[in-house]
């Protein structure tokens, strides 16, 4: 069994010391010290308000943190979250931590929690994000209650967010997601999310693992075995997103663990996702509350140029995945100046597509194919600030499905090229 | 005199008529080998060519960048190229091997440097493909790398790449191949030296500020930089 050399004797020591529970609270960390306390404060309080019957353990699997959060997700007394609750768990609360490796590896951290869920057989697993300052006690019980009570086997969250925020998930991997497996799942790449444990069974049993892009970009695959695997799935509203730490140094390792994982779960899903002609809403639990968000500046001169730029100096490799016309128009849009500047939502649908087919047939190394992806989502992030600018949450929601739209009415170039790409 | 003349010509005759009866069956036996060695020459031609293109070694060839080096050359693709090569090598051994039939002196020793030739050939070949190779792929990963960092000149960094990955591929090949040796090596280490030492300046001069800021951001505290919030993509 793959878990057994996964797990290492310490940390299984600690899983059977504490037995069999009902929800595990999974919390993936590397570094994360400086925003870890209010999270684990917001899991406790969660447990005591929503889950006080229940048996809860809180799951740190951690990537080699040098600033001592596994200590702090440990030492974590809750004895402060009773004081102002006052409510008490009937249950002791246990707290683990597990290193298991040296260096931050999202998929490892990912299987080592549902691993632990496995074998503790727990009835829901809720995996939260060690930086989301805006988590409130609710979400446990947002995002465990489906699963626990109402036997859904995945619930995947829905945000407010900035225009600025989440560019990527609105503008490729949900209109993606979406117009390939026909789900409406807003954030198929989540960091807040709750599976079942008859789902994470599953889902540990996969062949992925074996692959580099199921190590990578296990959150997404999750969400996709979860579509195609037909489990009940849901969402539900959270709240507001925010990322303490937008630097923009890590957008290529982002691209390659999502749009990499999914681009690559097009293979072997083919004759499933090939028949998929429209999408399908996903019942979404809890009402929106509205959120008022700081506005955040965003250099969109350097953005242009990055675009003009990656599109000037990678021409070379575009000839090899794009379409002569598509490249043409690349080239077009690369000669804008910022107040005209416009990536149409078709143009960009067809290029995406054209990169999924190309890394089908790896035309060129696959990752590298995916590393080109990076100046032009520049490029369409540059065109949803400007078309969103002055918008409402609302506009830009209708921004987003305008997008969805547009992917799903070009699924059939997507099923063309695939075809007939040499 | 005339007696003496008649019968030297005949003599003559008689010993060039013995010595066609001698090298005829010879003769024959290497026309025989050498369109048997054209037949088999030819079967592997075709196996070849199938065998690249079942494997796909076009597209490999492309991503190595061979591809376009031939259509700049106006030479046939990578797989005709091969499967013509390995045509001409076959056939042209068995000519040599007809040849040898002959029992010409000195034309053996030829024969037998041509066959002790051919492994290196073959391995200087494949020293070739591969540098051509990690050259086109070390070259778009520094390419990609620069662009996505937003560095400057970024073609030309990968381009240095290429040529320092080439360069270092074609000595391996004429050292190989015993061409040149000590002239290939002088003049690889005159070339590669020039192109560090350029970078070195290059770097150095064009560098200099940022180098500057990167100290200046890393060790004086206090002096932070004022930067727009980037755009998060999750």
């Amino acid at each position: 069994m793959a878990e057994e050399t996964l797990l290492t004797d310490d940390f299984l020591r600690q899983l059977i010391n504490v037995g069999e529970v009902d929800i595990v609270v999974g919390l993936p960390t590397h570094n994360n010290a400086k925003t870890i306390d209010p999270v684990i404060r917001a899991i406790q309080a969660g447990i005591l308000k929503c889950f006080p019957r229940e048996r809860v353990v809180i799951i740190n699997a951690d990537g080699g943190s040098q600033d001592g959060t596994p200590e702090r997700v440990t030492g974590a007394s809750i004895d402060d979250v009773w004081n102002v609750s006052k409510v008490y768990a009937l249950r002791t609360l246990h707290s683990i931590s597990t290193r298991y490796a040296r260096t931050p590896e999202p998929g490892t951290a990912l299987r080592t929690i549902l691993a632990a869920a496995d074998l503790l057989r727990a009835k829901a697993c809720v995996l939260v994000s060690p930086d989301s300052t805006t988590i409130e006690p609710d979400w446990l019980q947002r995002l465990a209650r489906p699963v626990y009570n109402d036997n859904f086997d995945m619930v995947s969250p829905s945000y407010h967010r900035q225009t600025s925020e989440g560019v990527l998930m609105r503008n490729l991997l949900y209109p993606m997601t979406r117009a390939i497996y026909g789900h409406r799942i807003r954030e198929p790449y989540a960091s807040e999310f709750a599976v079942s444990g008859r789902l994470a069974t599953d889902f540990l049993a996969k062949e992925t693992w074996n692959e580099d892009w199921g190590r990578v970009g296990a959150e997404i695959c999750l969400t996709i075995t979860a579509i195609t695997g037909n489990y009940r799935t849901s969402q539900c509203f959270l709240g507001a997103k925010t990322h303490p730490d937008r630097s923009g140094s890590d957008l290529v390792a982002t691209i390659r663990r999502t749009v990499g994982a999914l681009f690559a779960s097009l293979d072997s899903n083919f004759p499933l996702w090939s028949t998929i002609t429209d999408s399908q809403p996903v019942p979404t639990l809890g009402t929106q509350s509205e959120v008022t968000l700081e506005p955040v500046r965003v250099n969109r001169k350097r953005l242009r140029e990055m675009f003009a730029t990656g599109v000037a100096e990678l021409e070379p490799i575009f000839r090899s995945i794009l379409s002569e016309s598509t490249l043409s128009e690349l080239k077009r849009i690369a000669g804008l100046d910022v107040s005209d500047f416009n990536y149409p939502a078709d143009v960009w649908a067809k290029t995406v597509f054209e990169f999924a087919a190309s890394y089908h047939k790896s035309v060129i190394s696959r990752d590298h194919i995916v590393q080109a992806l990076v100046p032009l989502y520049r490029g369409r992030a540059l065109t949803f600030l400007l078309e969103n600018r002055e918008g409402s949450e609302e506009d830009v929601d209708r921004s987003v499905e305008s997008l969805c739209g547009e992917f799903e009415r070009l699924k059939p170039y997507l099923l063309e090229v695939w075809a007939d790409r040499k | 005199m005339r007696e003496i003349i008649i019968n030297e010509l005949t003599q003559a005759s008689h010993d060039l008529a013995r010595g066609f009866a001698h090298y005829l069956p010879r003769l024959i036996v290497m026309l025989i080998i050498a369109f048997v060695g054209w037949v088999i020459a030819y079967l592997l031609k075709v196996l070849v060519r199938s065998i690249l293109r079942l494997t796909k070694f076009s597209k490999l060839s492309e991503n190595s960048g061979a591809t376009q080096l031939l259509k700049q050359a106006a030479l046939p693709s990578s797989t005709e190229l091969l499967s013509r090569f390995v045509f001409w090598v076959a056939w042209v051994g068995f000519i040599l091997m007809g040849v040898s039939v002959l029992g010409i002196v000195g034309l053996q020793e030829y024969t037998s440097r041509f066959f002790l030739f051919l492994p290196r050939m073959f391995v200087s070949l494949v020293i070739l493909f591969f540098g051509l190779l990690a050259a086109s792929f070390f070259s778009r990963a520094v390419l990609l790398a620069a662009v996505n960092a937003n560095l400057r000149s970024s073609r030309l960094l990968s381009i240095s790449i290429r040529v320092i990955i080439s360069i270092f591929a074609l000595s391996m090949v004429f050292e190989v191949l015993g061409v040149a040796e000590q002239t290939m090596l002088i003049a690889f280490a005159i070339a590669f030296g020039a192109v560090m030492l350029g970078l070195a300046i290059a770097f150095g001069i064009g560098g200099k500020d940022l180098a500057r800021e990167f100290l200046e951001r890393r060790l004086v505290t206090g002096k932070r930089e004022e930067k727009e919030d980037e755009l998060s993509p999750l």
